[in-house]
């Protein structure tokens, strides 16, 4: 941090200065000249939180996709299958047993297994071999979507929200002041922030798992080198196995929570690819903090995009995308 | 997009076994939107013509009607590669397709190409596919969005005394052909529409555009169909949303009310109009619903026929018996055979339709209201039935063609 500072001070005042017009934004009450210009506080509070509760989804899609390759160097285009399946899964034992938290279970689990399976049957016949495993996993992605397809039909499933989570609730953010001086608070689907809390508990979860156990330093040293340290002696191909069923299962994770909080239907499986896709390019292949930035940037470019400039919503992200590979091909924090 | 990219897949053709005698068969295209957001739509539609099939059987004279289905994904591309692929590869003789409104407009386009086939759409419902330069080859025998509005504007404005209504619709010529016709009767009466949004097909975060939704309005209008629909309601739920809600003819269809999950309650009383009523007690359209029902087992079938089913099903009417009129001739680039098609006159589920001189159809409409059976199942309760509504809504053609083309601003909110 202070080493960026150092080196790109002018960089750093424009990030320090739009960070505070951004919570100025956020916690002032907003004057009547700016409402009228931008419209009412309470859309952009909205798209901003949606922004990144959003992001918190494509950070569990993402970074099981960008842990996989920063290890594999493995190109997993059936990435968005596994988010899709692991959806379905959720959805099957959501309505079968009623218990939200055991559909997160059943579905890290099982596509967690598929992960292994893929691991085992697929990536290791052909480690190394780039353009290869891209081309497999397009096909696996397709045969997937079929088979899903022909078990589950094209209907839109939604797995049910617990009831303790459904409605909204009152934040202490003051998005205007009634006439008689009384404040109005944002009000805020609990689901989302729930949603959301719990990507950040499984970011940081991961991250001190990569940075502070012994498992994770072999994974960083697999990162960084993986003949050295098949080498010394760890068995590399344990520890492939172990992070493609980790990665596999956050997309599983990530189905159920795509399933609860939008809905689950053909095609979502290349939507969720795409983005994840695009995540990890802006933030940098193999970075879990740059799938982190990456998926906030993203979602918060969706968001207030559909908010202010609807008609163009769709094209923000790919501009983002564009300006990125322009600027720093490599991703904002992408150490190589 | 992967899926697409990789081309159209011929989902399965309806062959039936060759009989002793080698017969002379006519080849039918078909396309419904198998993939995508509107898979649910395209699946129903499927059905409907699938119901056409077993009531009017496949046999035209001494000759068999053979059916190769495509898959779309509602863009405007995926239709015209499909009917394409049909012509080229497969060289059907007849057309019915496609079923979103962009896809029609370019279909109808392409129609021009072939003016040698015959075109007969499935059930798309753009103003402009046989309002601007229509393809003569090309016949439409269910109403445009914005015909399937009529009524509910009024309606709102006499009966349940909205005057200020917002509107959100997905962003293509379908829905601003709806949005056209709740506008042109709604502003007409007297009410105001204060705000249209538009967002993108295919959206499925709405947070956002729920939450800019305006508080001082009577009720908000929704233009949105298939997974669009489901994951708004969904959200719309989850936000606590409480307002009054009116809804567009594919966002009041079994594609939404008999969507899996409980957000769809939300639509409980909620005022639409479409070219079909759920429960509407004329004999015909109870037997097309009961031939629906007998046809499929009830976890493959919506509880009642879908409005895609109904257009596949008058569609696939209209081309068989057009198609006996003429005993199965499609000689001389088959000008009989269109002769007779613009002529018929269709005794469909939902009421009489004929085609007038852009090849529209001219047909019933109803006013609906959305109820709850008492067992969980949701359907759309008749309140109030239009005949003859044709594309110009009764307006005089003159001072309709000044209202201009529907589109996210069009029309104004004022009295033509």
């Amino acid at each position: 941090m202070t080493r960026f500072v150092e080196r790109h001070p002018a960089w750093a005042l424009i990030v320090i200065i739009a960070i505070a017009v951004a919570l100025w934004l956020i916690f002032a009450v907003w004057p009547p000249g700016l409402e009228d210009a931008i419209g009412r506080k309470r859309v952009f509070l909205n798209a901003v939180f949606n922004g990144i509760t959003l992001g918190g989804l494509y950070f569990l899609v993402a970074s099981g996709f960008t842990l996989i390759f920063g290890l594999m160097r493995n190109v997993n285009l059936a990435h968005g299958s596994l988010y899709l399946f692991g959806g379905y899964v959720g959805y099957a034992i959501s309505a079968s047993t009623g218990s939200w938290i055991l559909a997160f279970i059943v579905a890290f689990i099982l596509t967690a297994l598929v992960g292994v399976l893929l691991q085992v049957l697929v990536f290791r016949r052909m480690e190394g071999q780039d353009l290869r495993q891209t081309m497999v996993t397009i096909g696996l992605s397709i045969v997937f979507a079929d088979l899903m397809l022909w078990a589950c039909g094209g209907d839109f499933y939604q797995i049910q929200t617990p009831n303790w989570l459904i409605g909204p609730i009152e934040l202490p953010l003051i998005t205007a002041v009634k006439s008689s001086g009384e404040p109005v608070y944002l009000r805020y689907p609990l689901v989302r922030l729930v949603i959301f809390l719990a990507s950040v508990i499984i970011g940081v979860a991961m991250w001190l798992a990569l940075n502070r156990t012994r498992i994770g330093m072999i994974i960083r040293a697999g990162v960084d080198d993986r003949d050295i340290l098949a080498a010394t002696g760890v068995r590399i191909q344990i520890v492939f196995v172990l992070v493609f069923a980790l990665g596999a299962g956050l997309a599983g994770i990530a189905g159920v929570v795509g399933g609860t909080f939008q809905s689950l239907s053909p095609g979502e499986d290349i939507r969720f690819l795409l983005a994840s896709l695009v995540v990890v390019i802006v933030g940098g292949m193999g970075s879990i903090p740059g799938a982190a930035l990456g998926a906030l940037i993203i979602g918060l470019a969706e968001q207030l995009g559909s908010v202010y400039i609807p008609t163009y919503a769709i094209v923000v992200t790919f501009l983002i995308m564009v300006l990125v590979l322009a600027l720093r091909p490599q991703g904002l924090l992408a150490r190589r | 997009m992967l899926k697409g990219s990789l081309g159209l897949i011929a989902l399965s053709s309806l062959l039936l076994s060759g009989t002793a005698f080698a017969q002379e068969k006519i080849k039918v295209g078909v396309t419904a939107t198998l993939e995508g957001t509107y898979t649910v739509l395209g699946e129903d539609g499927i059905r409907g013509f699938q119901t056409a099939l077993n009531v009017l059987g496949k046999k035209v004279g001494d000759k068999e009607l053979e059916f190769v289905i495509a898959s779309t994904d509602a863009t405007p591309d995926s239709a015209v590669r499909a009917v394409r692929k049909l012509i080229e590869q497969d060289k059907v003789q007849i057309l019915l397709s496609p079923l979103s409104g962009d896809e029609g407009i370019a279909v109808k386009n392409f129609a021009k190409t072939h003016p040698e086939l015959t075109f007969i759409n499935a059930a798309s419902g753009a103003q402009e596919t046989t309002y601007v330069d229509p393809a003569p080859n090309f016949f439409r025998y269910n109403m445009d969005g914005a015909q399937w509005q009529v009524g509910l504007g009024k309606y709102a404005y006499d009966e349940k005394k909205y005057r200020k209504i917002a509107t959100v619709g997905e962003d293509y010529s379908f829905i601003y052909t709806q949005v056209f016709g709740l506008v042109l009767e709604f502003c007409g009466a007297g009410g105001q529409v204060t705000n249209r949004q538009w967002v993108p097909l295919g959206t499925k975060d709405f947070a956002s555009v729920i939450a800019a939704l305006p508080d001082d309005v009577d009720a908000i209008y929704l233009g949105l169909g298939g997974a669009d629909a489901v994951n708004f309601l969904n959200q719309y739920q989850q936000a606590g949303g409480k307002a009054h809600l009116m809804g567009g003819s594919i966002m009041i269809d079994q594609t939404i009310l008999s969507s899996k999950g409980n957000a769809k309650n939300a639509l409980i009383g909620t005022l639409a109009a479409s070219g079909q009523a759920d429960t509407w007690e004329d004999p015909g359209w109870q037997k097309f619903v009961k031939d629906y029902q007998d046809a499929f087992p009830p976890n493959k079938r919506f509880p009642s026929p879908s409005l895609l089913a109904t257009n596949y099903y008058g569609s696939t009417m209209a081309l068989i018996l057009a198609l006996r009129q003429v005993n199965g001739d499609l000689s001389d680039n088959q000008s009989k055979y269109k002769a007779a098609l613009a002529k018929i006159e269709l005794d469909a589920p939902n009421g009489k339709i004929k085609l007038d001189a852009n090849r529209q159809a001219i047909g019933t409409n109803f006013v609906t209201e959305v109820v709850d059976d008492g067992k969980g199942a949701l359907f759309s309760k008749v309140v109030k039935v239009i005949p003859n509504v044709n594309q110009t809504l009764g307006y005089d053609p003159a001072v309709f063609a000044k209202i201009g083309l529907p589109s996210r601003t069009v029309p104004e909110c004022k009295k033509y």
